[in-house]
């Protein structure tokens, strides 16, 4: 593995670069199609109100790829990923326009770990409010 | 109506390979927007150790979410899909899942749990390659809401 940050070059508290990713209408259905997750919260207006959601939400592992990327941006290699976990806590709402929603991820190193690993962990918000709880990657680093 | 403890600690078999395809992994990484090179360039695999391109992160999901359906769908368990939604997600990697990988995964139910009439199911997938060698684990908490009164 050969991650392009240095083990030596972070110390706790060191921020990764923050990102914003959009999520339309259309992103949905793409990831729908690539995941195999076809539940029609994610697509169908009428269904995600029926069962008493606001409007259509994105698919939580949508949001979950996307926290995911700040890491490996971070370090090119996103085969250094060792360990990510999140747990889901707010949907992101995804209006029928084309401004969509946006997902906001930072990151920061949160502990230096054995074997050239840190633990990195993620703050994910749409629309004000935090989507992702309990979001951690542990990376390895070179 | 709390799902039947004695679920706690079964495993299911092991599900038919799946084979891990280079142009799923690029559609998948388009999906997410995501133009990271190790996801399609086999060079830039190869480049950062790897013998082909490789899948982001939780592209394993679709394969282990597909096989906890074992779990989901046991008539015998008895649990109500429609009210499910996703909790929590997690994943341990020994190594990224690669093109070419035929990934089999065997489900277990850790735990079973019935908090103010939810029930909470937490599946552990472990998946394996070809040569029987782990690659990830893919934990998955489901929590079914309770129905509503009358």
């Amino acid at each position: 593995m050969t991650a392009k940050i240095s083990y030596d070059d972070v110390e706790v508290g060191t921020e990764l670069p923050a990102q914003t990713f959009s999520v339309t209408r259309a992103t949905l259905v793409q990831y729908a199609g690539a995941s195999g997750d076809f539940n029609p919260i994610h697509w169908n207006e009428k269904f995600a109100k029926e069962v008493g959601l606001p409007d259509v939400i994105a698919h939580g592992m949508f949001t979950m790829a996307e926290a995911i990327r700040v890491v490996t941006d971070w370090t090119g290699d996103p085969g250094a990923v060792v360990d990510y976990g999140v747990r889901f806590t707010k949907p992101v709402v995804v209006p029928n326009d084309d401004q969509g929603a946006s997902i906001e991820v930072s990151g920061k190193v949160a502990a230096k770990l054995d074997d050239n690993t840190v633990r990195v962990d993620l703050v994910a918000t749409s629309a004000g409010q935090k989507v992702l709880g309990m979001s951690r990657a542990v990376v390895r680093l070179a | 109506m709390a799902l039947d403890q004695s679920f706690v600690g079964r495993s299911y078999p092991p599900t038919d390979p799946y084979e891990v395809g280079r142009e799923k992994i690029r559609e998948f990484a388009e999906a997410v927007g995501d133009t990271n090179p190790a996801y399609t360039d086999p060079e830039a695999a190869k480049a950062l150790g790897h013998s082909d391109v490789i899948a982001p992160p939780t592209f394993v999901f679709s394969i282990t979410f597909k096989a906890a359906g074992q779990v989901v769908q046991d008539p015998q368990l008895g649990l109500d899909y429609s009210r499910v939604v996703h909790g929590d997600q997690k994943f341990a990697y020994t190594r990224p899942v690669r093109a070419g990988d035929r990934l089999t995964v065997t489900s277990t139910i850790e735990a079973i749990k019935s908090m103010a009439g939810n029930d909470i199911l937490d599946i552990r997938g472990e998946v394996h390659d070809e040569a029987g060698e782990h690659v990830v684990t893919a934990w998955t908490k489901l929590v079914a809401r309770a129905a509503e009164e009358g």
